[in-house]
């Protein structure tokens, strides 16, 4: 218990080809960019660091390398040690247009296995996760015979994480940049079993057919619970789904308004649907979740009684993840908010 | 049902695109969109049969154009300058970006829109010179309400600007009812000093063109529109509601809608197209539009994933509901004070209509979304639901084929 108590410090490595995208991705998740909006970026100079606050416990240390081959050298040379230490994970972005991939001069996988074998050599327990990126230039028919091809190329240069690594097919335009994100925080989260639990209780009290947590700023998913039922939902990539579409909601939402895209949206957003009830609503400081349930008046009233219900045991855990000293403060504060919020 | 299953033969080859191409397709709680939208390309007769299924009526198929009343739009203008996308993106809900991959349109595509009313949107290749004697120009321009011209703002405007004061000289005579609209298209990459100009001089010249060949004052309203952006459904929105007769009604019954319960703006909504076929009389605030327009994206989506058939666990609770929840309902409460409200009306209104032998043809899609500031808004949702049942029974009043 004694890890919940501090705030973990994850270093996060986003690296890859200058022009693959590294910056846009990170943009559009963590600073509420959208899409189109990444046209006003320019090119990453050296490396820029920023820290993103997940679930108010989790503070990633995002390290957004410049991908200009002169930047890639130092990072192999000079500051490899720096670079390379104590790093949680590593994504590493493939343009999918990118010229040098394969063939006679597979440039982007020869740095790409250099790369690999620095970090194999200081953070071997690395998480690594590949992007082929931009996918939406490839017409839909050959997307996924593309990433196959990719996957299997990128797995022959990953040395010894060859068994770890995972490879996804990514695009600013639609949820895939979602999946793959969240995989990639899930990895991250540490008291992720006791969410779980908490989560699997509400779902039993509610009988949800699904609950899905999502983190607040980024409305990526934390976690999530399906019943039995739910899992015969046709549609396996709800999850990105939904953070996409409530994303951009959410930016609907400030923009009528005029406030800042970081602040709480909404308090909740209820559906009554002839097949279903969806509830979403705020659940702590950093989270959101989303519970679907049969329809009826009468099971969404109850619901929204348990998730109230259900709010302290959350709050408590957030809690958990604040430095020790913060936590009194924090309470106060968080108090205060519940109240006024619902 | 067994109309679905008729129509379903020719809008096969359209969904399949639309499964694999669209990122956001129809709801499944929503009515099934196979009656929503069909391409039979050029066939009369499935146009005739699909048309005359719900009425029984038996009309020649060279009849049919002037037999029928619904209202029809046209989609015109120079081959490249984006109607086809217009098209895609308003009625089938393609990403604007996935525009770019659709080939040029060979053959009259038509989209039949079953809402608030039947109405037909043609999309006409541009590079068919539709003026020429030999052309049957009373099968495409007999019985048209509004044609919209679309006119590529980046490119050179002198063809197509001439080509259209050509069009509406050639037709004035014969078809005197249409109304014109051009929408100024592709504005997305303009600058907004140049987009004006662009939409002052494209105006000027239409007009002076035609006041040199003997018109005053044509029919003509101007948008400038892009697909990126919601002005392509606002500018739709526009001339779908030049085409609605009772819209002074409808206007008048949100006004007293949105005085009673405290709404700030209140619009009627085709929830498949997102274009607002009225709202109240306050002045029209695009970033309202915006939302509602985000509203009805975010319900969709979402229903579309949990609106699944869950077969037998449901019939239960299928009973149940149909007493509880008699149509889909949203709300969202305390965005900085605001909250949003939606209404699906066409279920009960289409229970309703069953009950009284009525035809089903009316009222589809349409949803009522309404943005209120009240801070006692939740508190007093019952009065609201009330209230909406009223006017959901008073709308149903004013269509006129009840």
């Amino acid at each position: 218990m004694n890890s919940l108590k501090k705030p973990q410090k994850k270093k996060v490595l986003l690296m890859g080809k200058s022009g693959s995208g590294k910056s846009s991705m990170r943009s559009i998740i963590f600073s509420n960019y959208v899409a189109k909006d990444v046209r006003r970026l320019g090119a990453t100079i050296d490396v820029e660091h920023s820290t993103v606050k997940f679930l108010g416990s989790l503070i990633l240390n995002l390290w957004d390398c410049g991908g200009q081959d002169a930047f890639t050298e130092t990072y192999l040379t000079s500051q490899k040690s720096q670079t390379f230490s104590d790093v949680g994970v590593l994504i590493y972005v493939f343009d999918v247009e990118s010229r040098s991939f394969e063939g006679s001069n597979p440039r982007d996988l020869l740095t790409y296995t250099a790369v690999i074998s620095a970090l194999a050599e200081y953070s071997p327990s690395a998480h690594v996760f590949a992007l082929v990126h931009k996918i939406d230039l490839v017409q839909n028919v050959f997307r996924d015979s593309v990433i196959q091809d990719r996957t299997l190329a990128i797995q022959e240069y990953s040395g010894v994480f060859s068994k770890k690594l995972k490879v996804y097919g990514t695009t600013i335009w639609d949820q895939s940049l979602y999946k793959a994100w969240g995989d990639i925080v899930k990895s991250l989260v540490p008291n992720l079993h006791i969410i779980d639990g908490y989560l699997h209780d509400l779902a039993e009290e509610t009988s949800a057919e699904e609950i899905i947590l999502f983190e607040r700023a980024t409305f990526l998913t934390v976690t999530n619970v399906t019943s039995e039922l739910g899992e015969r939902n046709p549609y396996s990539d709800r999850q990105e789904r939904l953070s996409n579409v409530i994303k951009t909601f959410k930016h609907s939402l400030s923009k009528y308004t005029h406030s800042s895209t970081a602040s709480h949206p909404f308090s909740e957003i209820a559906i009554k649907a002839p097949r279903f009830n969806l509830i979403l609503a705020r659940l702590t400081n950093n989270t959101y979740v989303l519970v679907i349930l049969p329809p009826g008046d009468l099971e969404i009233e109850l619901s929204r009684f348990n998730i109230m219900a259900a709010k302290d045991r959350f709050v408590e855990l957030d809690i958990m993840g604040w430095a020790a000293g913060d936590t009194e403060r924090l309470e106060g504060k968080l108090n205060g908010r519940i109240k006024d919020g619902r | 049902m067994s109309r679905n299953d008729e129509v379903a033969e020719e809008v096969s080859d359209c969904f399949e695109r639309r499964s694999s191409e669209a990122k956001r397709k129809s709801p499944q709680n929503f009515p099934k969109p196979d009656d929503n939208l069909m391409t039979s390309m050029n066939s009369a007769n499935n146009e005739h049969k699909t048309r005359t299924n719900g009425d029984n009526e038996d009309l020649e198929p060279g009849n049919l154009l002037h037999a029928d009343h619904k209202p029809r739009l046209l989609l015109m203008g120079l081959k490249r300058s984006g109607k086809s996308s217009i098209s895609n993106v308003v009625f089938r809900k393609m990403a604007p970006h996935e525009t770019l991959f659709l080939e040029t349109t060979t053959t009259i595509r038509k989209e039949a829109m079953h809402s608030f009313m039947d109405f037909q949107v043609w999309d006409l290749p541009g590079q068919i010179d539709y003026l020429d004697p030999d052309f049957d120009a009373e099968s495409i321009f007999g019985g048209v309400g509004a044609m919209i011209w679309v006119l590529d703002a980046i490119d050179n405007y002198m063809e197509p600007v001439s080509r259209l004061t050509e069009t509406i000289l050639h037709l004035q005579h014969s078809y005197p009812d249409i109304k014109y609209s051009v929408f100024i298209h592709k504005v997305d990459s303009l600058t907004e000093d140049f987009r004006d100009d662009t939409m002052r001089d494209v105006r000027q010249r239409i007009t002076d063109d035609l006041y040199d060949a003997g018109l005053e004052n044509p029919p003509i309203t101007y948008y400038g529109t892009s697909i990126y952006d919601h002005s392509i459904f606002e500018a739709f929105s526009k001339v779908m509601q030049g085409l609605v007769p009772q819209l002074p009604t409808f206007e008048a019954l949100l006004n007293t809608v949105s005085a009673n319960c405290r709404f700030e703006k209140a619009y009627l909504f085709d929830v498949y197209s997102k274009v607002y076929i009225a709202s109240d009389t306050t002045p029209v605030d695009m970033k309202a539009y915006e939302l509602c327009a985000d509203l009805i994206d975010i319900i969709v989506d979402m229903s579309e994933v949990y609106g699944w058939d869950r077969g037998q666990d449901q019939q239960e609770t299928d009973r149940s509901q149909a007493v509880a929840a008699p149509s889909a309902e949203s709300f969202v409460s305390n965005i900085k004070g605001y909250h949003l409200y939606l209404k699906e009306i066409n279920r009960s209104a289409l229970r309703a209509q069953v009950r009284q032998g009525f035809r089903l043809t009316i009222y589809r899609n349409l949803s009522f979304i309404g943005i209120s500031k009240y801070s006692d808004f939740e508190i007093s949702k019952v009065l609201v639901d009330q209230n909406m049942q009223a006017f959901q029974d008073t709308l149903l009043k004013v269509f006129p084929r009840g």
